[in-house]
């Protein structure tokens, strides 16, 4: 009983080790050494997949999230005769917080678990192996242009986001609800600073962009090649990296704002 | 879908990003080209400070013309000295001046105000490294909520 226990604990413990270990070595053979002499093209070409097609989903996102932010905070602000500081409420929270959190967990759902699905389904029609076979390095082929992409993808990805989110918030809050134009920029302005809130957001969303692209391609590349295997991977994917990205907006927002 | 449409729709993905961020930068964050300018210090020392933080405006007539530098305690006389960074565009004071710090507001943010001293013959202007000597603390409103109820008690 107490000897299983303990096994039980040395068990996972060893497998844990040995999960940070391979995914270490798997970012590490795919971003250092020769690259491929296709990189740029297939960059591009992951750009597209990862970017592009989730700009759908986080413009409208952005949209509805800005919108509903200025509904909420207009009707407590205008208990305190405060309506007038809309516009910083609502820039600071999505330029901070929302932003990049809302943007990296819709990424996760989105470009994440289309990457492990595609990694897996490789892996298991045994593309990858067939690669290796040929001398061609599947790190540096189909891993690197992925990755990069991610990392890329993701921040640009937040600032669209930010700017419809913050559009949105205007045409509810000035349009609809009825805050002066004119307040709402200017007290958006004084509260607002370039350095701390604008770029530590974009700073937050890399981090959140290496995180997902990373734990996407590690369970995508170590998937077991079955139907079931792949589905488990792909959930694994996005639980996994929007909890880590959650835990990690925690740590950074303490770093950043906290003193 | 080729290469070439890809490369478009990609080119105007991050065209559109670094839109954004410049949207961000100049209409949200309100960034402009100029700055603030040179600047020259001035220091004065408060008995009280109340809630003035670093970077507070100082104003004067509403204007803004300075920002708070740095706040240290002086260990002799305890009292609190504040480094003040006025920018030089906005002009100079007499050291007549006299220094007081106010709340915008109710329930605002504090900051320095500057009322202007009369200019005479022998009165300079305050340069660089000067202090002003002619100071007024916070207002701390605790206390004069505890005036008031003590004159209340007077009364009786």
């Amino acid at each position: 009983m107490i000897t299983s226990f303990i096994s039980h604990v040395g068990q996972t413990s060893l497998t844990f080790v040995h999960l940070i270990g391979r995914a270490c070595l798997m970012l590490w053979l795919t971003l250092f050494g020769k690259p491929h002499r296709k990189l740029f093209p297939l960059f591009i070409q992951q750009l597209f997949q990862l970017g592009i097609l989730s700009l759908p989903i986080i413009l409208t996102s952005g949209l509805f999230i800005g919108m509903v932010l200025s509904f909420q905070g207009y009707y407590v602000l205008v208990d305190y005769a405060a309506e007038q500081s809309l516009g910083s409420l609502s820039a600071l929270s999505l330029l901070r917080e929302l932003g990049p959190v809302v943007a990296a967990l819709l990424f996760a759902g989105r470009a994440g678990s289309s990457l492990t699905a595609e990694i897996g389904l490789m892996q298991s029609t045994e593309q990858i192996a067939s690669m290796e076979m040929m001398a061609v390095s599947p790190y540096k082929r189909v891993l690197a242009p992925r990755l990069i992409a991610g990392i890329v993808a993701l921040p640009l990805l937040t600032l669209l986001f930010n700017v419809m989110a913050i559009w949105g918030g205007y045409l509810i809050g000035v349009s609809w609800l009825g805050v002066d134009s004119g307040a709402y920029w200017s007290v958006m302005q004084g509260s607002v600073d370039y350095v701390p809130d604008v770029l530590n957001g974009v700073l937050k969303s890399v981090i959140f962009a290496i995180i997902i692209t990373w734990v996407a391609l590690y369970n995508g590349y170590y998937a077991v090649p079955t139907a079931r295997g792949i589905s488990l991977s792909t959930t694994k994917t996005v639980v996994i990296s929007s909890l880590l990205a959650l835990a990690m907006d925690f740590v950074l927002t303490a770093l950043m704002f906290g003193a | 879908m080729s290469q070439k449409k890809i490369e478009l729709w990609v080119g105007l993905f991050v065209i559109s990003a670094g839109l954004s961020l410049a949207i961000l930068a100049f209409s949200v964050a309100g960034l402009s080209f100029k700055g603030e300018g040179s600047s020259y210090t001035l220091n004065a020392s408060f008995s009280n400070i109340g809630g003035l933080k670093v970077r507070a405006p100082i104003k004067v007539g509403g204007v803004v013309v300075g920002r708070v530098e740095e706040i240290t305690l002086d260990v002799q006389s305890y009292m609190a000295v504040v480094r003040l960074s006025m920018f030089e565009n906005k002009g100079s004071y007499p050291e007549t001046s006299s220094l007081s710090i106010l709340t915008s507001g109710l329930l605002g943010e504090q900051y320095i105000g500057i009322t202007p001293g009369f200019i005479d013959d022998d009165i300079e202007m305050l340069a660089d490294g000067d202090t002003i000597e002619d100071t007024k603390s916070a207002l701390v409103l605790e206390d004069l909520i505890g005036q008031f109820i003590y004159s209340l008690n007077k009364d009786d």
